[in-house]
């Protein structure tokens, strides 16, 4: 029996499908079986960030309105052969689908995956609902910015009267020299104002739009990409592996700066 | 306190990450207490009562209100004293 888990962020823009498809490919390449649906309806994305936009046949409301077979629907990963989408309908309305047909639709899923991974729509009406009907527990992404963390704090609220308790916070976007400079809020007071338990810190990187751009989560980069490390260890630990938070800051000591200049490599 | 802080403090500047936190922690207050209705009738009615054991409440008479101000939110009640038990 898998688990289903919903990310989610109430604010548009801050990175849920991005890390959908980084923690979907992670957990592939761990060798788990693998569903992400986008709930997303009329606002499909994350088929195009995972380069599997020429694939579509059907899509999710044809699976809940019963037009085809949830197996029909499912597109097979061009790399990653236990990895599958579920793309959501781009000409209907998140009124298409109910609480209820997600949560048939989410059961159905966990008994042949080991994950099924929710990329929920921004805001918090029919669509964010019908994202966490179904989940057993949920990520909440949000970055370094006061409307973000304020939204995500509303989730976090909504979450809890829909007993969805123990979230868990991704920071996504973190920008270490701002931090340093105190031109950003760090992750302690983030996890200060929110008080809710952090799962992963990811690094502002360019490596992430290259990588949409291509079509290829970062989280595949076998360059070093800091991002890509990120996610790594958000996957180990969401199937429960006990990972230490990356050093984000460990380049900017002076010790390193020094090291960089004479040409030693950070 | 680290050495920017220490400078800021010197000077009377303020880290903009701080003006943040700040700003946040007090919309995140009257959000939270203006999203659930009842929020505040439960306050109250624990409010009052707590302070029954000391005095009898007018309840008609009494209100809480929430509100900011520059820099601090604040929690008003206004609770309307009928008598006052004597205590021992």
């Amino acid at each position: 029996m898998g688990e289903v888990i919903v990310i989610t962020s109430g604010k548009g823009g801050v990175g849920k499908t991005t890390s959908v498809a980084n923690l979907g490919v992670g957990l592939a390449l761990l060798g788990k079986k693998v569903a992400l649906i986008d709930a997303d309806i009329g606002l499909r994305n994350l088929d195009v960030v995972m380069g599997l936009e020429n694939r579509i046949v059907y899509d999710l409301v044809d699976v809940v309105e019963g037009r085809c077979r949830s197996k029909q629907a499912l597109i097979r990963d061009k790399r990653y052969d236990t990895l599958f989408l579920l793309p959501a309908a781009q000409t209907r309305d998140k009124n298409a689908v109910t609480p209820e047909q997600m949560k048939v639709l989410c059961s159905e899923l966990k008994e042949e995956f080991d994950f099924v991974l929710v990329d929920c729509p921004a805001g918090i009406e029919q669509g964010f609902r019908n994202a966490i009907a179904g989940a057993d527990r949920a990520l909440i992404v949000t970055t370094p910015e006061v409307s973000a963390v304020r939204d995500a704090d509303r989730i976090i609220g909504l979450l809890e009267a829909a007993e969805l308790g123990d979230p868990r916070l991704i920071i996504n976007r973190l920008r270490p020299d701002m931090v340093k400079r105190g031109d950003m809020m760090d992750i302690e007071d983030i996890l200060e104002i929110l008080a809710i338990d952090l799962i992963g810190v990811i690094p502002d990187d360019e490596r992430i739009i290259i990588s949409t751009n291509r079509g290829e989560p970062v989280v595949t980069s076998e360059n070093g990409a800091m991002s890509g490390q990120a996610y790594r260890n958000i996957v180990r630990r969401v199937v429960g592996e006990d990972v230490p938070f990356l050093e984000l800051h460990k380049n900017s000591s002076i010790f390193n700066k020094l090291k960089k200049m004479m040409g030693l490599g950070g | 306190m680290n050495l920017r802080a220490l400078l800021n403090a010197l000077v009377g500047k303020q880290d903009s990450k701080d003006i943040a936190k700040e700003r946040l922690r007090l919309v995140l207050v009257h959000d939270r207490a203006s999203v659930s209705p009842e929020f505040l009738d439960k306050i109250k009615e624990e409010l009052i009562r707590v302070i029954s054991t000391y005095m009898e409440i007018d309840e008609e008479n009494t209100q809480i209100n929430m509100h900011r101000t520059d820099g601090t939110a604040v929690l008003e009640a206004n609770l309307a004293i009928k008598a006052i038990r004597r205590t021992v």
